[in-house]
């Protein structure tokens, strides 16, 4: 009896699990469908799910009209770029808060996540000048400066969390043996925060990946990255809704299939300290 | 002796090279997603062939960001266009500001005299052109003919609104899905505001008067919100208050509308047999008066323009020659059809047999022609725009009181309220903006 109770409840607790699932994923799901339908057919109403025209036109046409591998180029540089600089600054930012806190590190970690509520809007204008005036508008290393900024916070909060997860004593232990800070930090407290650096490394390339705000404004024909090749394909006016899928589709495989490959990493990194 | 010959022969091929390499000049253009932009970025070769030494980069963007980057661009001075798309809001703005080069001194085969004078006007400052168009567009009606003759009814060329609200009573047939009107119904300046712009132009109503106090606590305004809201809650398609150019345009298609005011651009799709499923059966009528003496169609045209901070003015001008050239019209219509040639900017294009064929060709030239972005309004105004005013506070202020009109389609205030709401609202940021002293 209470194995079919539990049976039961499993059941539910599945079917559940798999409706809120496919509920988060069905805008991405209704993006590819309508990918491969004809415009008439994206826009049909009543709306269809499946459609008897289906076509790889739009795919051809997109790829026809813009330099998708220059925009994807550029995306994996800006992405994995910042990535990588913001993880060279938050390593010891993190280390230092994680293991010898100040009187007001907690206060200086709120005042960090603090910039991130501010709207982008607000500083649209001065960002523009300072790009302009030195030279990195529309530059890859423009954005990679941009990007890891905009998500520094992220990074040392994310790594704070995990360093703190480490016992001090083995530090103190490496220190006891002789090791510099520089090698305590590369030797001994990264490899043992690999899975927390790899997670917060593939949670900030999805985070640059998709930036939309400044990978459009700060950029024209140069190092424009998939965001502004999504927005090429969108319009007020006409009828592009099956070209604008495709595009969409195009841009989000790359990430949707580094997300699939590492989702252990991720789902790990995301609940690590969550239970203790 | 051989060693110098081979020495000078190199210096002067690297010389040659050095040339080509300076001859040539890239140039930015910005652009929006349209059938007509998309095209034109198809048929470049032909540029390529004429301008060989000139390289054009495309940046496409939506017209909302499109308009936010090139502003900033512009107004810091960035220089990282050559050649933006404009609409005919921004052209006489950013010309007053400073911001344009003069397109004046195009070479004599652009025949500045053959641009449409109504287009052609809007784009002008103090006598100078600023922005070259490269499409036109009024609005007029579309409808079933099919529908109409079912109904027992004929929509005249030059209908009244009563007409219009006649017929879109006659036509509505809900139980099957055929609806009445469609109108513009989602809030934005571009929007519901275009629409509601033209229709109260045609009621006698106007945004602001000789002193800029806005007018919306008028009767006329009254008459106008009143007549929109009733038209589309009885004879419109459900959820109207979200429906903007393309919901509509989709529905059109679908004949699902059997009438819709809207743009006149989107003729060409209407009557072509691969994109709408009754192409044969669309009628078009101007758009409606109250017999004041104004109809209620906008003008509206997307121009190629040369931002002042361009370092590549001449190629710039080269480029905008090609594009909006009669020439380009031609070329197009030899590539891809009459229908598919880019409208409302030149009278030689209505002047050709084979264009004037087309059902749509003399209702756009008609409605084009009967708008004017001096003269909008039956009462006298101190803006230029015909669905605008051309002023920079007016997008701002028309998304907002477009967000109040459109609560009212949707049933979440009144009439009465909106427009309260909406006269507080305007007088408060005109005060603000220190027009009203």
């Amino acid at each position: 009896m209470a194995r079919a109770v539990s049976t039961r409840r499993k059941l539910f607790y599945t079917a559940a699990a798999w409706s809120v699932a496919l509920l988060i994923f069905f805008p991405v799901l209704w993006t590819i469908l309508t990918s491969f339908k004809t415009e008439a057919s994206a826009v049909a109403s009543p709306p269809e799910l499946f459609t008897a025209d289906w076509t790889l036109d739009n795919y051809a046409e997109v790829w026809g009209r813009s330099d998708y591998p220059r925009f994807f180029w550029n995306s994996v540089v800006i992405s994995v770029g910042s990535t990588l600089l913001g993880l060279l600054i938050a390593i010891p930012a993190a280390w230092s808060m994680a293991f010898v806190p100040g009187p007001r590190t907690k206060d200086l970690l709120m005042w960090m996540l603090s910039t991130k509520m501010m709207p982008a809007a607000a500083v649209l204008i001065p960002m523009y000048l300072i790009f302009q005036r030195t030279g990195l508008f529309d530059t890859r290393t423009g954005l990679v400066l941009a990007l890891m900024l905009m998500n520094l916070p992220v990074i040392v909060w994310m790594l704070y969390t995990y360093f703190k997860e480490i016992p001090v004593e083995i530090l103190e232990a490496a220190r006891m043996d002789g090791a510099s800070l520089k090698n305590e930090i590369i030797y001994v407290l990264t490899p043992m925060a690999i899975p927390g650096i790899a997670s917060t490394m593939l949670l900030n390339i999805i985070l640059a990946w998709n930036e939309a705000f400044w990978t459009i404004t700060l950029t024209t024909t140069k190092a424009a990255p998939l965001s502004a090749f999504i927005a090429s394909f969108s319009a007020p006016q006409g009828l592009f809704y099956a070209k604008l899928s495709a595009a969409s589709t195009m841009a989000i495989a790359p990430i949707l299939i580094l997300g699939w490959f590492s989702q252990k990493q991720l789902v790990r990194g995301l609940t690590f300290g969550a239970v203790k | 002796m051989k060693l110098t010959v081979r020495a000078l022969l190199s210096a002067s091929a690297m010389l040659a090279l050095t040339g080509i390499a300076q001859a040539e000049t890239t140039i930015t253009v910005a652009t929006v997603n349209n059938g007509d932009m998309i095209r034109m970025q198809g048929l470049m070769d032909d540029f390529y062939a004429k301008n060989p030494d000139i390289k054009v980069e495309w940046v496409t963007l939506e017209e909302n960001v499109l308009r936010q980057n090139v502003t900033a661009d512009i107004a810091t001075g960035g220089g990282q266009y050559d050649v933006v798309t404009i609409g005919t809001y921004e052209a006489p703005i950013w010309a007053k500001q400073g911001w344009l080069e003069g397109l004046n001194d195009l070479p004599a085969d652009y025949d500045i005299d053959d641009l449409l004078p109504a287009i052609r006007g809007g784009l002008t400052v103090d006598g100078v052109l600023y922005a070259s168009p490269f499409y036109g567009e009024s609005s007029f009606v579309n409808y079933r003919k099919d529908l109409a003759e079912k109904a027992g009814i004929t929509i005249p060329d030059a209908p009244t609104w009563d007409q219009i609200k006649a017929a879109a009573a006659a036509m509505t047939d809900q139980a099957n899905g055929i609806y009445g009107i469609c109108l513009r119904g989602k809030a934005g300046w571009g929007e519901n505001m275009a629409f509601l712009t033209s229709m109260a132009n045609s009621y006698g109503a106007r945004w602001f008067d000789e002193n800029w106090v806005p007018q919306f606590d008028s009767p006329e305004w009254k008459a106008v919100l009143t007549d929109y809201v009733e038209m589309l809650t009885k004879y419109g398609p459900p959820g109207a208050s979200n429906n903007g150019y393309n919901e509509n345009l989709t529905l059109s298609l679908q004949g699902k509308c059997a009438m819709r005011m809207d743009a006149t651009v989107s003729a060409g799709g209407l009557t072509d047999p691969a994109q709408s499923e009754f192409a044969d059966q669309v009628g078009f009528a101007l758009a409606p008066d109250m017999g004041l003496g104004k109809r209620a169609n906008w003008l509206w045209a997307w121009s190629l323009a040369i931002p002042a901070s361009s370092d590549a003015k001449e190629a710039s001008k080269a480029f905008i020659n090609w594009a909006t050239n009669k020439d380009y019209i031609a070329l197009v219509a030899s590539k891809e059809g009459w229908r598919n040639a880019p409208p409302g900017t030149r009278t030689s294009l209505y002047a050709n047999a084979e264009y004037a064929a087309l059902p749509f060709a003399k209702l756009t030239i008609d409605s084009i022609n009967a708008a004017d972005p001096v003269n909008p309004t039956v009462k006298p105004v101190p803006y230029v725009g015909v669905q605008f005013a051309a002023i920079p506070e007016f997008a701002g202020l028309a998304t907002s009181v477009g967000e109040i009109f459109s609560a009212a389609l949707a049933g979440q205030k009144t009439v009465d309220e909106a427009l309260a709401e909406a006269q507080a609202l305007s007088v408060e940021e005109m005060t603000a903006a220190g027009y009203i002293k």
